[in-house]
């Protein structure tokens, strides 16, 4: 038995409002050059959409690291500096110093943020610099090829862990937001994920609870949001979401670990 | 003019916040700390900010924000901190944001680091090397008026010397002349307008607005530096009219040089000496010009011969080129040694010249 | 047969890439992959009646294909399969 479809090519004809656009209004292209499946984009449309729906468009300065989440910087309408890779926190530092007006991002991966830029992160954070650091966390250099990270989990396959990560050889993965959370100067510390509606949904939230925090003037914030990259993790495309529950999860959880805003 | 008796590294800060300096970011190391210490004390009271970053690397960075800010920012170190700085360096030049990077160095000439660059692509570094105090001054001052007129990261090549000396020196705002408009700087107030900023090495530009991609961004820059070349190289000469021999040195090393050269033009020497003020770009057309009737051409650094090389390209026989001065540290590795005092450079000079009338006759 | 139908969505079907992330996204599993391929080669989702514009395929969807209504009044839709007596049809009959 055959059922219909319906047509998907034009707005319904009757009465109706249109909940969801495409893509929010800060984005200037739908085009993208990321895998089927991947996180990222949805992570790079949930912080155009909190900073629209905070009415701090026009205060906005991101700083962007190296990764396949790079594209950003071109695809925001918003001002934008694309930096070395681990350096954000570093460049973002000297510019909210000189721009204290400005509401100031950083948005970096995992090889970025946790490996090459492990320090700086580190740093800005028992600095309590008025910044809102973003990480996407996949597990993996999925720009480079598939290399291990930080952040690659135990027993992870990466092309420099071929047999799966193991403690004796690789050492263990960096729970960075749980790091972060202990260091004073950081005000606002999350993670979350985008594997589903719900947890696209809580993410949503978190990101705009850390530009709180930064307008605000409360200190340093954090969001690390756990992002598909079935090309890195070597699985099928419609499996990532359920890696990211099973798997990831377990060493990276979801939740809201700090905040200063209460 | 009202000259105050100051230490390098107080005047140095001191020109630098009043030709605007709001900005400065560094990791403690000898002799680059007091100039640290310098701004630490400093840039608070006169509405700036001083960041003891978490290491070079980090101090560089934070510098490379605060211009893309479109603040007037500094940062420095010894040449063993500036290593660390130089792919942060070669991005500034690439993505051209400018700011003075304050190399105070130690008991050693690393000429090839400021002039050969040690990060990626074509890019170069205007490298102004004072003299003394006094130059350091107005080179900071002419240094940031430099990097906002070409948007690079430029460099003041200082050292111990210049950093510790006191001298009786006038601070106050020079006026270079008008820099072009910061219509690249950062400050957010553009998003969601359609003309929001981007910067960026390869230069892909906004989705829309296109840039000139890596291609058409590293053609330029390099371009760019080419122009440079052609204007901005500056040196200066002492008692090298008629000069059978001159000798060639930079930084402060010079005026040990000049001293000599002045007592062996009493002794009837035809001696005189020429000093690149900038290492980058190095005045070839004046130099050539300067050792085209000389007989023999001598540089006296203390390393093992790094202007040598562009001493030997500038000059049209290159034969006539020697080399004296050499490696010299004192004890702690951190001072020039021996090879730093007007005994031991007459000595060096006197030898070579008679070498020199050896050969010839 | 008749389905109660909230809202609708308008598919970008040549940006789609076949990540099938909205299949299991979707609440009331109306979204079925077409066994036609775009430009790209990707399958693309087919819409069925009974769409709530929960959102939830926008809300997952990686390539910002999808666009969300919500009808002012619900409408009953004929979702194109007769009333049978061995169960209600299943969307993933759809398209085949």
């Amino acid at each position: 038995m055959t059922l219909t479809p319906l047509a998907t090519d034009h707005p319904p004809e009757v009465a109706s409002e249109k909940v969801a656009p495409f893509a929010p209004p800060l984005q200037l292209t739908e085009e993208h050059h990321l895998c089927p499946g991947c996180g990222h984009p949805v992570a790079w449309r949930l912080l155009m959409e909190v900073l629209s729906e905070l009415g701090i468009e026009n205060r906005a300065i991101e700083v962007v690291g190296h990764g396949c989440y790079t594209g950003i910087a071109a695809m925001a309408d918003i001002d934008a500096i694309q930096v070395l890779h681990g350096r954000a926190p570093a460049v973002a530092t000297g510019l909210k110093r000189v721009q204290p007006e400005a509401v100031v991002m950083t948005v970096q991966g995992d090889g970025d943020m946790a490996t090459e830029g492990l320090h700086e992160i580190l740093h800005a954070a028992a600095r309590g610099e008025n910044i809102t650091a973003i990480m996407l966390n996949n597990g993996v250099f999925g720009d480079t090829g598939g290399q291990m990270t930080a952040t690659t989990v135990l027993g992870q396959r990466t092309k420099t862990s071929l047999e799966g990560r193991e403690p004796a050889n690789h050492g263990f993965p960096i729970p960075l937001a749980d790091l972060i959370g202990t260091i004073e100067g950081a005000a606002y510390v999350a993670r979350g994920a985008v594997n589903n509606a719900g947890s696209i949904a809580q993410t949503k939230k978190f990101l705009a609870r850390a530009f709180e925090t930064q307008m605000a003037r409360a200190g340093f914030s954090f969001v690390e949001v756990l992002t598909m990259c079935p090309t890195g993790w070597i699985i099928p495309t419609a499996s990532g979401p359920d890696y990211v529950a099973g798997t990831f999860e377990k060493t990276f959880p979801v939740r809201q670990i700090k905040s200063a805003l209460g | 003019m009202a000259t105050t008796l100051m230490q390098g590294a107080d005047a140095i800060t001191e020109a630098a916040i009043n030709v605007g300096c709001r900005f400065f970011s560094g990791y403690p190391m000898l002799p680059f700390t007091p100039l640290l210490e310098s701004m630490a004390k400093q840039m608070g009271k006169r509405g700036g900010v001083c960041m003891n970053a978490s290491s070079e690397i980090e101090a560089v960075n934070m510098a490379l924000g605060a211009a893309a800010g479109g603040a007037r920012a500094g940062t420095g170190s010894c040449g063993q901190g500036i290593a660390l700085m130089q792919e942060a360096i070669a991005e500034a030049a690439m993505n051209e944001v400018p700011f003075v990077v304050f190399n105070m160095a130690r008991g050693q000439q690393d000429y090839f680091q400021c002039t050969r660059g040690g990060g990626w692509g074509d890019y170069r570094t205007i490298t102004l090397a004072p003299k003394d105090v006094i130059e350091a001054v107005e080179h900071t001052q002419l240094l940031f008026h430099l990097a906002d007129t070409y948007r690079a990261p430029v460099i003041l090549y200082g050292d111990y010397l210049v950093a510790d000396t006191f001298m009786s020196v006038d601070p106050a705002a020079q006026d270079f002349g008008p820099v072009p408009d910061k219509d690249w700087a950062l400050d957010g107030t553009r998003g969601g307008t359609g003309a929001s900023r981007l910067i960026w090495s390869w230069d892909i530009g906004k989705s829309g607005r296109p840039g000139l991609q890596p291609d058409g961004q590293w053609k330029k820059v390099a371009d760019k530096f080419d122009a440079v070349a052609a204007t901005e190289a500056r040196h200066e000469t002492f008692m090298a009219d008629d000069a059978r021999y001159l000798v060639v040195s930079w930084g402060t090393t010079s005026p040990f040089v000049d001293y000599v050269v002045e007592e062996l033009r009493a002794d009837g020497v035809a001696i005189g000496a020429f000093r690149p003020i900038t290492l980058w770009p190095f005045p070839e057309d004046a130099l050539r010009a300067a050792t085209e009737d000389a007989e023999a051409v001598f540089t006296y650094e203390i390393n093992a011969g790094q202007m040598l090389d562009d001493v030997r390209l500038s000059v049209t026989d290159r034969h006539k080129v020697k080399a004296l001065g050499g490696v010299s540290v004192d004890y702690s590795g951190m001072r020039q040694g021996e090879l730093l005092s007007v005994g031991a450079i007459r000595s060096a000079l006197t030898a070579a010249i008679a070498a020199h009338e050896a050969a010839r006759s | 047969m008749n389905v109660l139908t909230r809202g609708a969505v308008v598919i970008d079907v040549e940006r789609c890439k076949g990540c099938e992330l909205c299949i299991p996204a979707c609440r009331p599993g109306v979204l079925a992959m077409s066994e036609d391929v775009n430009a790209q080669g990707a399958r693309y989702p087919l819409l069925f009646a009974g769409c709530t514009a929960c959102r939830a395929c926008r809300e997952v969807c990686p390539d910002f294909v999808f666009e969300v209504y919500r009808f002012e009044e619900p409408q009953m839709i004929d979702d194109g399969a007769g009333t049978t007596d061995d169960g209600a049809p299943s969307v993933e009959d759809g398209g085949a």
